[in-house]
């Protein structure tokens, strides 16, 4: 096997044994219908997460995501509720918004030259604080249009339901894997991770691919949002709050290296199901707390991490080509 | 060519704050009104350092962190687990000194845990710190048992709310420590190892420096400011609440270090231009109070102070006004 595939191939092994141990503890948990929720539930983590997935590779990071969420789901709902605009011309309002919220941190990350995090910190604050401004209590949504798009979904056979967000979800992840394996723009963002000096000297236009990385991030992020007010039917400016830690949680678990250049846009699909299978788990359990989830998260973050270490640092030995500590 | 440094012509912080300490006067022209009452000093000033005390002590901790390229992105959990220990050891009725130490060797724990990740795993700091951010909260809400913890022990909840000399315990808590990190890191070379680990930590190595051992130590001294943030923190409210204490003080934290004019690209740091960020952050907090504007508006300051000085920062813009400068030198020659 390609040594490359190495730390994806053990994260969808371990998803797989840790699945198993599930169903053979809990039966139950073997049913299209816990897998159809497994969707629905993490729908929004998971578009959000192909966005941190690309900036991850590029080797930067979005902390802003869970805020654009959060303020994607209230201009939705305001949009709608005291607009009146039709759903579907607010969603392409919001997506514009995130998008140019987006590029505009972006822009200053390559034009200012400063560390990506504290840029994405920034436009976090930025973000919730418009969001509280616009309102500060969740906007319930009623809408023709959100009560049809919740009603439909493709019934599985065993009784699950696989829902519009579900399947949204999947074909985010489809897309984004195109994205980034076979097209030009895909190939910018590795280079740019790999080595940002050397993609320059390569002829990458890294300006506008470090803009375009961190708009498609918040564009999935804006994505995300909507899903998520069609999913709790309403806007709130403190949804998804630190959900940026899941979304770089899933993406270091589904393999992809934090210092960039290396990762797969199916392995953090792998790492979404991973969160949601502790979490279903837990449910199942019903004697453990909620609080378990956030320690099991942690301890399998510090695992992937641990490993990456592992592999890499074994293959680096091997080429003589260690990285200098950062 | 010299960059043109705004910070070296005046200290910029000072003018800051000093800026909106004015306009909080402006809006509230009590502001500066300070009384003293039943022996304590009582006004907005005072309310500012009070308040601004766990964000200095953890900008304290974060400061030489920073200043090694690091970050610790788990302090707020920490704060939250350190006040866990505190309320349930004060529950339990331990004495203050028991109740303390327990809480500060946690949060030295969890910063010994923290270091050790960054400097003998080699992981990212900001990586390694992620792992206890998410846990943290976790670990915390395991030693509550999911409750918020009140306790009613006069002692610890003195620290909290406490006074001595008229002002209030936090701060003289804060301002001790300031003192006594500023001397540490200025009086003893610990300060020069931190910078040249900050400006290249190979070629520190290299110069027989240890430094992991450093590092160890620097995280552990965050993890140990944390746990007290997370004390002061825990007795103000008389109770632990896992889920809320600390909650993005990690970034008001940051926040302060960068304010203080610490370079994020490391070597360069001042402990107590940190703790002056810290009270410009709360100075910023308490006249959005006072004005009556709704706190949200906070958030949208905050970035935009931090955006202000990221363009200051920046060594492009830096360029750019040496480069105007330049030339207006020339023109005026020939």
């Amino acid at each position: 096997m390609n040594p490359r595939y190495r730390p994806l191939a053990a994260t969808t092994l371990i998803f797989i044994v840790a699945y198993a141990l599930c169903i053979m503890q809990y039966p139950s948990m073997w049913s299209t219908r816990v897998l159809g929720n497994f969707l629905t539930d993490n729908a929004f983590l998971g578009i959000a997460a192909v966005g941190a997935t690309f900036v991850i590779i590029s080797g930067g990071i979005d902390l802003s995501v869970g805020a654009v969420v959060g303020l994607a789901g209230v201009l939705s709902a305001v949009l709608i509720t005291k607009l009146g605009l039709h759903p579907l011309l607010a969603f392409a309002i919001v997506l514009f918004v995130a998008s140019a919220f987006g590029a505009g941190m972006g822009a200053a990350i390559h034009f200012l030259r400063v560390p990506p995090f504290i840029v994405t910190l920034a436009g976090m604050f930025m973000a919730r604080g418009v969001a509280s401004i616009l309102t500060q209590d969740s906007i319930p949504i009623d809408h023709e249009f959100y009560r049809t798009i919740s009603s439909l979904y493709y019934l599985l056979p065993g009784g699950g339901r696989l829902s519009v967000i579900g399947l949204l979800m999947l074909l985010v992840f489809l897309v984004g894997g195109v994205i980034a394996h076979k097209t030009r723009f895909g190939s910018y963002v590795y280079a740019l991770g790999g080595n940002p000096t050397s993609a320059a000297l390569m002829g990458v236009p890294v300006g506008f691919t470090t803009i375009a990385i961190y708009a498609l991030g918040s564009f999935l992020g804006g994505l995300a949002g909507i899903v998520y007010s069609l999913y709790t039917s309403s806007g709130y400016p403190l949804a998804a709050v630190g959900m940026e830690l899941d979304a770089i949680a899933a993406v270091v678990i589904g393999g992809t290296l934090l210092t960039g250049g290396y990762g797969f846009i199916f392995g953090t699909l792998i790492g979404v199901m991973l969160q949601g299978l502790v979490q279903t788990y837990i449910v199942f359990d019903g004697t453990l707390s909620s609080w378990w989830t956030k320690i099991a998260i942690g301890l399998l973050l510090f695992m992937f991490i641990l490993l990456q270490k592992l592999v890499f640092s074994a293959q680096g030995r091997r080429t003589r080509l260690q990285k200098v500590p950062a | 060519m010299k960059r043109l440094q705004l910070t070296e012509i005046v200290r910029p912080q000072l003018l800051a704050l000093a800026c909106i300490l004015l306009l909080n006067w402006f809006v509230f022209p009590g502001f500066f009104t300070i009384t003293w009452q039943d022996g304590r000093l009582f006004g907005s000033l005072i309310d500012v350092i009070n308040r601004g005390a766990p964000v200095a002590i953890l900008a304290i901790g974060m400061t030489a962190i920073i200043a090694t390229r690091g970050v610790d992105l788990s302090v707020g959990a920490v704060m939250a687990v350190a006040g866990a220990v505190a309320a349930t050891a004060a529950v339990a009725g331990q004495p203050l000194v028991v109740t303390l130490i327990a809480a500060l060797l946690v949060g030295l724990l969890c910063g010994l845990w923290n270091g050790s990740l960054v400097a003998f795993l080699g992981m990212q700091p900001f990586v390694a710190t992620l792992v206890l951010m998410v846990a943290g909260r976790g670990v915390a809400q395991l030693i509550t048992e999911g409750s918020i913890v009140t306790f009613s022990d006069p002692a610890l909840i003195f620290v909290g709310t406490g006074s001595l000399l008229g002002l209030p315990m936090p701060a003289v808590i804060a301002l001790a420590l300031m003192l006594a990190a500023h001397l540490v890191m200025r009086r003893t070379a610990m300060g020069l190892f931190v910078e040249a680990i900050g400006t290249n930590r190979s070629a520190a190595s290299y110069t027989g420096l240890r430094t992991r051992t450093v590092i160890l130590t620097l995280y552990a001294f965050g993890g140990l400011c944390a746990a007290l943030a997370g004390v002061i923190a825990a007795a103000d409210i008389r109770g632990a609440d896992a889920n809320n204490a600390g909650l993005w003080l990690e970034l008001d934290a940051i926040l302060a270090v960068v304010i203080g004019g610490t370079s994020l690209l490391g070597g360069r740091f001042s402990i107590p231009m940190s703790v002056l960020g810290a009270v410009i952050i709360q100075a910023m907090n308490t006249g959005i109070l006072v004005s009556g504007l709704p706190p949200e508006f906070n958030l949208i300051v905050k970035a935009s102070v931090i955006i202000l000085i990221l363009v200051m920062q920046s060594d492009r813009i830096g360029e750019i006004v040496a480069r105007r400068f330049a030339r207006l030198k020339l023109r005026g020659k020939t």
